[in-house]
């Protein structure tokens, strides 16, 4: 490891090419740190997103008009507004209302830190999308399926978890894979309420650095190989979950 | 009233139905005896369909009765677990799950339903499976499955929650004539099992072989009924005779 270390810093010395985290301890923390926490962000709305996105599709086929109305609204809002706006509104004017606990350092803290903020505000944003995906996909589950397990004595509960879930599912995952694709992609704006993601941590390294186009280029390429990551896990998902002979 | 094997298993009276304005039964009255095996046929849309479907609440009724085991269905209360327990359906189209196999798709109503011990319940699915002749396509999905073969799984899917009567709507219908007779053969299988069946078919050979008794529909009120024999040869009501010369 040493010797690659060494190297960057040779490079850095004989061409100018600055990447400070691959030869210098303390950036290479902060960059691993931000790839860390990109990470985790990601997986906490992935997660958050898709149970947003099975629950508000249920409610959609709700028999009350008004838990239907209520999901509708939720969707428009979310989907009509910029991420960015959105995540402000959660960070400055929902956080600021909520009360504040003490820290252990006996000063006042808010509730939710940034990184809270980020992963509900961005969750719900992709949540909205992940209903109207869920809804596509059980709209194609053939309604003669649900009624023989109907005729069976399955609960409308039952119905959604065993038959109907599964089919939409098979369905929707390549919808679902792009948004899901968009979502992390999405996480660099939790830069602009100071989660210290891969973006903020870079911005980090190259004030105190002054390689911009270094850091700008080697952030291009994480992001590509990260969502490169998740798009073949994905793909492999959908392989997997073919069902023979079926679609 | 508690209801005992000499009352009929399932009794209509006067069932009306419509969906909004077209009225597809109009006073719909029949009595299925336990063991008994009744044919439902007509013409395309005389309500064939819809008239077994109501029996099962996958269709409710405007007006009438539909008494199952002395239970009755045309009541916003009723307890339509308790209903699908006792009467078991099967479809023109199979609508097998498929993404279960077959094995599965028989086991999960057993399972997930009456909350019956898995390994108790495979037992009894592989048996069944067996019996529809379908040995070895345990693990196959429906779609790897041949329409006859589906609708032999169907069968045995509805036969797993040991109900009291099957309802077969046009199982037959879709499948090609080399395989409607594996299909039939298992539905004549169960009726000699002594299992109350209630079918809707176009398969006239058929009905007059298995049948104890036939009803022939149109617009939605019962024509003309009676035992295979006296129905085929010596049909009265001039509609009756119609349908029939147009299908024998």
């Amino acid at each position: 490891m040493e010797m690659v270390y060494e190297w960057f810093r040779t490079l850095y010395q004989e061409t100018g090419i600055n990447l400070p985290f691959l030869y210098d301890e303390y950036d290479r923390n902060r960059m691993i740190d931000g790839l860390f926490t990109t990470i985790k962000l990601s997986l906490v709305c992935l997660f958050f997103s898709i149970i947003i996105g099975v629950i508000g599709a249920w409610l959609q086929g709700s028999s009350f008009k008004w838990t239907r109305r209520f999901v509708s609204v939720y969707i428009q809002l979310f989907r009509n507004t910029p991420p960015l706006v959105q995540l402000y509104f959660f960070y400055f004017a929902i956080g600021t209302l909520l009360p504040r606990v003490e820290n252990d350092w006996g000063g006042q803290s808010p509730i939710f830190g940034s990184f809270a903020w980020a992963a509900i505000s961005l969750s719900f944003f992709a949540g909205a999308f992940n209903v109207e995906i869920f809804r596509s996909g059980i709209e194609a589950v053939p309604k003669s399926t649900v009624e023989a397990a109907e005729a069976l004595g399955f609960s409308k509960l039952q119905i959604y978890r065993d038959i109907t879930l599964p089919l939409a599912f098979r369905v929707v995952l390549p919808a679902l894979n792009n948004n899901l694709v968009n979502l992390v992609k999405t996480t660099t704006l939790a830069y602009a309420i100071a989660v210290p993601e891969m973006l903020y941590e870079a911005n980090q390294i190259w004030s105190d650095n002054v390689n911009v186009t270094e850091m700008m280029v080697f952030l291009l390429l994480a992001y590509f190989v990260l969502v490169g990551i998740l798009v073949s896990g994905m793909n492999r998902w959908e392989r997997a979950m073919k069902i023979p002979g079926y679609g | 009233m508690s209801w005992t094997t000499a009352d009929p298993m399932v009794s209509l009276k006067d069932v009306h139905k419509s969906f909004g304005e077209l009225k597809v039964l109009n006073g719909v009255s029949l009595d299925v005896m336990k063991g008994d095996v009744i044919c439902i046929i007509g013409p395309s849309g005389s309500g064939k369909s819809t008239l077994i479907r109501c029996i099962n609440a996958l269709n409710d009724i405007q007006q009438g009765s539909i008494l199952v085991e002395g239970q009755e269905v045309n009541d916003p209360k009723v307890d339509k677990l308790e209903l699908r327990k006792k009467v078991g359906m099967v479809f023109q189209q199979y609508n097998l799950f498929p993404h279960k196999t077959a094995l599965q798709n028989v086991m999960m109503a057993p399972v997930r339903v009456l909350k019956q011990d898995k390994v108790k319940v495979e037992e009894v699915a592989r048996a069944l499976i067996k019996k529809v002749r379908l040995e070895g396509k345990e693990n196959a999905y429906p779609g790897e499955l041949s329409g006859g073969q589906q609708q032999r799984v169907a069968i045995a899917r509805s036969l797993a929650m040991q109900p009291d009567v099957i309802l077969f709507d046009e199982v037959t219908a879709a499948l090609d004539p080399e395989t409607v007779g594996e299909v039939l053969q298992t539905i004549k299988d169960l009726a000699e099992d002594g299992m109350t069946c209630i079918l809707v078919t176009h398969e006239m050979a058929f009905a007059r072989e298995v049948a104890d008794h036939i009803y022939f529909t149109d617009r939605g009120v019962i024509v003309e009924h009676g035992p295979p024999e006296t129905f085929f040869q010596n049909a009265q009501d001039p509609r009756t005779k119609e349908f029939l010369s147009q299908i024998l």
